[in-house]
C-alpha cells in the first residue's frame, strides 16, 4: 500500500512540476522561466489529450513523421550504470524539492534481460546509492566465503596464492540486482522503457547532442515498410547520459565524432569475451558463497584470460571463461575453448549430475585506466562500461560503472538546477575512489605484453610491493583487431566433439539464451565494404568472425558454384559485440537491431 | 458495439523453460512473461474492428495474479480503451476462467468476444468453447478470417479446421477464439505506452463476481519429456528386424 501511494504521490508531483521544468535548453534554471507553462500548455493542447497536458509536451518530429517527447534527462540503457544515474537524480530530486523527468531506455524485452556478469559483487557504490539494500530483498545474499585460485594443466590443478580480497562481497546474478534496480528506479518515479532500441544520436543545428530517436519497428528484411511498421521516437533530452556497457553502438559513434579519447591522450580500449553458463548442480557439491579462479589450460601462455566459478544460492553455479580479445591465433575459437574447458577434471566433477539453466557471452572492458575516454560531449555524458571504468585486476566493474552512473547524475542535476556544465562530471570522476582504483590497478594488465610468465610477475610485485606507485604507467599493444596475425603464421585447432553432458554445440547454447531476434528485419551487423570477408578475412585470417563469435552469426557457406561466401545469421546475435570488435578490417559495424530482441537472460 | 478481449499472462514464447525441481510444475520465477501470443492475436483483431467502425469500445480483460497488470498494459498501449483485473494468484482452470468471464459479461453487455484459440503454457483450447457454452452463444474458434455485419448483427468466420478452411455464419452476441494467420499484431510505440499509464484498470476479485474457482483435477507430477535417445544405424536387414522384435517389441 505505501508502494502505491509513493508511486501515486511521485506521478503526481511529477506532472504537476513537468510543466515547470520545460523550458530554454542548456541549463538555464526551471522555475525562473514563467514562458514554460505557457509552451507546455501551447503545444501539449494541440496533440495530447487532457488528461496529458501538463505531463509531457508532444510535438512532431523533423518533419520525419516521428514523434517528439521531450524530458530533463534520456538514459540510453538500463544496466546497472544507467539506473545509479536514474536512481541518484530522483534521491537528489527529492532531497532538493525540484523534479526533473527521467527516461531510460532500454533495447533489452525487459530490465536485466541483456545483462551478463561473472559476478562477485563489490557492494560499495550500492551502499552510498541504496545504503537500505539489505532490508528492501536485494537479490545480494551470498556472502563469498571462500577465494581460490589455481594454476591448470590438462589434467591437473596447482593452487596458487589467491590475488584477490573478496571479503565483504557477494556472490550475485547482476542480472537479477540490475531488475531489482529497476524497479527501485520506477518507484523513485523513473520512467523505463524496455524493448526500444535507441538507434541514432539526434544533433541541433550546433553539433550538440539533444537526445536520441528511437528505431522505426516493422520493416523487413528489403528495407520496406511491413504492415506492422511503427515510426520511432524522438527522445529529447536536456541531456542524454549514453549507459550502453562495452563497446555502446551510439557511445563508440560519440567518443569518435568528438575525439574524446585524444581530447585526454587515452589509449585505444581493449577487450576480452567472456563466455558464461549457469548451472545448476548436485546439492552435494554446491558450496554458497565459493569463488574459484583460474590460470593456465586450455589456455597457452600467449593468450590472456582464465576462468571464473562462482556458487550462487539454489544450488546454482556460474561459470565462464573469460579470453582477451588481443589473441594472435585466428584459429582460436573462444566458446570451444569454453567447452574444452570444462572437461578438465576438476571441472568436471563439479558440473557432472547437473544441468545447464543458461548461457550467455558479452566483452568486457581490459583498457582499465589508460583508456578511459573524456567522458563528456556537448549536451550529455557516458557513463559505465561504454566509457569503460572495470578494474581489471579485481576483474569487477559494476562497483565502478554505478559509482560513476552516480555522479554523472549529481553532475547533471547540478546542470539543471543551477545552471552548471556537465565538465564537472569528469571533475567528479577524477576525485572520486573509482580514479584512485583504477591508477592503482592500471599497471597489472598491459604488463601481460610480455607474456604469462612475466605478467604474473610484475603483478606480483605490483600487488605484494609497488602497488600502483611505480612513477611510470605501462601501455596497451597493438588494438585487439591488429593483433590477429594472418592464418598462414597457425595452424588450425581441432577441438573436441561436443558430448552434450558437459559440453555442447553452439545451437544447444543458444536456445538456452533465450535469444530471438524478429527475423524480418534488415540485418543489424553491416558490413562497411561487402567484399572484404571473402577478399580478405576468408584467405588471409581464414574467416576469424566464424570462430570468435559466440553464436554462430557469422558463417562461410557455399553458395551453388561450390565457392564460400558469408552468411549473417544476424537473428542468434547474443549482442556481445565482439565482432565490432575484433574484425581484423574493422569492417562489421554492430549496430542496433528492433527493440525487444536478443538474449533473454534471467540468471546471468 | 463493445468487444471484450480475454488476454492471458505466460512464460514469454523465446524462454527456454524448464521444470521446477519439485516436479510441480514449470519454473517461473525471474523467468520472462508475456501476453499469450494468441491473445496478442485477438486484441489486435477488435482494434481493427473498431477502427473499421464497426465497434466503440475494446476492453481487455485479465484473470490472474497482481503481474497481470503489466500484460493489461500492453493491451492497453496497443490501443484497448480499458483494462478489466480479475485478480486471483493461483490454481486457474479453463472453466473457472470461463465462469469469471461470464460473470463480466453480464455485467459489460459486450457484443462480441474474442480469445486467443489457446494459452502456450497449457494448450488446453478450452476457455473460449466453455465459454460459448455457458453463455449459450455461437462460436467460431479457430479463426482466420473475420467479417462483421453490423445491420444484420452477424459475424462470418473462416475456421482452419483438419480438412482445409470451414465458413461460418454467426448470429452476434458470438464468441471468436483467433488462430495464427487471422492478422499480424501491431507493436505497441512508446507514445502509447506512455498514454496507456493513465487509462482505467477495474479490478474485481472472483467473490466480487460470485464465482467460486474450484478445480475438479489435480496436477499430480509435471516431468520433461524422455530425452529422445540416438539414432541406430544397422547393418542389414536381419539386424532391423531383429532390434524391431526384441528391443523396440514392435512386431
Amino acid at each position: 500500500m505505501g508502494r502505491l501511494l509513493s508511486r501515486i504521490i511521485c506521478i503526481s508531483r511529477s506532472r504537476a512540476s513537468r510543466s515547470r521544468s520545460v523550458s530554454p535548453p542548456n541549463g538555464c534554471s526551471p522555475f525562473r522561466n514563467p514562458g514554460g507553462l505557457s509552451r507546455v500548455w501551447g503545444s501539449g493542447l494541440s496533440r495530447a489529450p487532457w488528461f496529458l497536458s501538463g505531463a509531457r509536451t508532444f510535438s512532431s518530429g523533423t518533419g520525419s513523421g516521428r514523434e517528439s517527447i521531450e524530458y530533463d534527462v534520456v538514459i540510453v540503457g538500463a544496466g546497472p550504470a544507467g539506473l545509479s544515474a536514474a536512481i541518484r537524480l530522483k534521491q537528489l530530486c527529492r532531497e532538493r524539492d525540484l523534479d526533473l523527468s527521467v527516461c531510460v531506455v532500454e533495447k533489452g524485452a525487459e530490465v536485466g534481460a541483456h545483462i551478463l556478469s561473472g559476478n562477485v559483487f563489490e557492494p560499495r557504490a550500492l551502499n552510498e546509492l541504496l545504503p537500505d539494500w539489505r532490508n528492501e530483498e536485494a537479490p545480494v545474499d551470498v556472502p563469498v566465503l571462500s577465494d581460490k585460485f589455481w594454476y591448470l594443466t590438462k589434467d591437473r590443478t596447482f593452487a596458487l596464492p589467491c590475488p584477490f580480497n573478496n571479503r565483504g562481497n557477494y556472490v550475485i546474478s547482476l542480472s537479477q540486482l540490475t531488475r531489482w534496480m529497476g524497479v527501485k528506479a520506477e518507484e523513485l518515479g523513473v520512467e523505463i522503457y524496455p524493448g526500444f532500441a535507441a538507434g541514432e544520436v539526434l544533433y541541433d543545428s550546433n553539433d550538440n547532442v539533444v537526445g536520441v530517436g528511437t528505431n522505426d519497428m516493422g520493416i523487413s528484411k528489403d528495407g520496406s515498410k511491413k504492415e506492422t511498421f511503427q515510426h520511432g521516437v524522438e527522445l529529447k533530452g536536456k541531456l542524454t547520459l549514453l549507459a550502453e556497457g562495452c563497446r555502446g553502438s551510439l557511445s563508440e559513434k560519440i567518443i569518435s565524432k568528438y575525439n574524446l579519447r585524444g581530447k585526454v591522450q587515452a589509449q585505444h580500449q581493449t577487450y576480452a569475451l567472456g563466455i558464461k553458463e549457469v548451472w545448476e548442480i548436485d546439492e552435494s557439491k554446491h558450496e554458497p558463497g565459493a569463488v574459484l579462479h583460474t590460470l593456465g589450460w586450455p589456455l597457452d601462455h600467449k593468450t590472456y584470460g582464465g576462468s571464473f566459478v562462482y556458487h550462487m544460492k539454489d544450488r546454482q553455479v556460474s561459470i565462464g571463461l573469460v579470453i582477451a580479445l588481443n589473441y594472435q591465433n585466428p584459429y582460436l575459437n573462444p566458446y570451444e575453448e569454453f567447452q574444452k574447458f570444462k572437461h578438465h577434471p576438476a571441472i568436471k566433477s563439479l558440473l557432472e549430475g547437473g544441468t545447464v539453466i543458461q548461457y550467455g557471452a558479452r566483452t568486457l572492458n581490459e583498457g582499465g585506466f589508460q583508456s578511459i575516454p573524456y567522458p563528456v560531449f556537448p549536451g550529455g555524458a557516458i557513463v559505465g562500461c561504454s566509457a569503460g571504468f572495470l578494474n581489471v585486476p579485481k576483474i569487477k566493474g559494476t562497483h565502478t560503472a554505478m559509482k560513476s552512473g552516480m555522479l554523472a547524475a549529481e553532475a547533471a542535476f547540478s546542470v539543471l538546477s543551477e545552471g552548471s556544465s556537465m565538465v564537472v562530471y569528469y571533475d567528479f570522476l577524477r576525485k572520486s575512489w573509482i580514479w584512485e582504483e583504477l591508477k592503482k590497478a592500471r599497471n597489472y594488465r598491459p604488463a601481460f605484453e610480455f607474456g604469462l610468465l612475466p605478467g604474473l610477475a610484475i603483478s606480483g610485485l605490483e600487488h605484494y610491493i609497488f602497488k600502483g606507485r611505480l612513477p611510470f604507467t605501462l601501455k596497451h599493444g597493438k588494438p585487439d583487431h591488429k593483433a590477429t596475425n594472418v592464418a598462414k603464421l597457425h595452424t588450425p585447432i581441432e577441438y573436441p566433439r561436443a558430448d552434450g553432458i558437459l559440453s555442447f554445440d553452439v545451437p544447444t547454447s543458444l536456445h538456452r539464451s533465450n535469444t530471438n531476434h524478429e527475423h524480418d528485419q534488415p540485418a543489424h551487423l553491416q558490413l562497411r565494404d561487402p567484399t572484404i570477408p571473402e577478399l580478405v578475412n576468408l584467405p588471409e585470417y581464414a574467416g576469424p568472425e566464424s570462430r570468435y563469435c559466440p553464436a554462430r552469426v557469422y558463417e562461410y557457406v557455399p553458395d551453388e558454384n561450390g565457392v564460400l561466401k558469408l552468411q549473417i545469421n544476424a537473428q542468434n546475435c547474443l549482442h556481445c559485440k565482439a565482432c565490432d570488435i575484433k574484425d581484423p578490417q574493422q569492417n562489421i559495424e554492430w549496430t542496433v537491431p528492433e527493440g525487444g530482441g536478443g538474449p533473454g537472460y534471467s540468471v546471468m | 458495439m463493445k468487444i471484450m478481449v480475454a488476454v492471458k499472462r505466460v512464460v514469454d514464447y523465446a524462454v527456454k523453460i524448464r521444470v521446477k525441481p519439485d516436479k510441480t510444475g514449470v519454473e517461473t520465477q525471474n523467468v520472462k512473461m508475456s501476453m499469450n501470443p494468441f491473445c496478442e492475436i485477438a486484441l489486435e483483431e477488435a482494434l481493427r474492428i473498431r477502427e473499421s467502425g464497426l465497434a466503440s469500445e475494446v476492453v481487455a480483460v485479465s484473470v490472474g495474479p497482481a503481474q497481470c497488470v503489466d500484460t493489461l498494459r500492453t493491451g492497453l498501449a496497443m490501443g484497448a480503451d480499458r483494462g478489466i483485473h480479475v485478480e486471483f494468484k493461483d490454481g486457474l482452470n479453463p472453466l473457472s476462467v470461463a465462469k469469471v468471464l461470464r460473470a463480466l459479461v453480464e455485467a459489460e453487455k459486450p457484443g462480441l468476444l474474442i480469445l486467443g484459440k489457446q494459452a502456450i503454457d497449457d494448450d488446453c483450447n478450452q476457455t473460449g468453447q466453455m465459454l460459448a457454452g455457458l453463455l449459450k452463444w455461437p462460436q467460431g474458434t479457430f479463426a482466420s478470417k473475420v467479417t462483421l455485419d453490423k445491420e444484420k448483427q452477424v459475424a462470418t468466420v473462416d475456421r482452419e479446421v483438419d480438412g482445409g478452411i470451414e465458413t461460418v455464419l454467426l448470429d452476434l452476441p458470438a464468441v471468436i477464439t483467433t488462430d495464427l494467420r487471422l492478422n499480424q499484431p501491431r507493436y505497441a510505440t512508446l507514445p502509447n505506452i506512455m498514454k496507456a499509464k493513465s487509462k482505467v484498470i477495474k479490478k474485481y476479485t472472483p467473490g466480487d463476481l460470485n464465482v467460486e474457482i474450484k478445480s475438479d483435477l489435480e496436477v499430480l507430477q509435471v516431468t520433461e519429456p524422455p530425452k529422445r535417445k540416438a539414432g541406430v544405424i544397422v547393418s542389414s536387414v536381419d539386424e532391423l528386424i531383429d532390434k524391431l522384435q526384441n528391443e523396440a517389441r514392435v512386431i
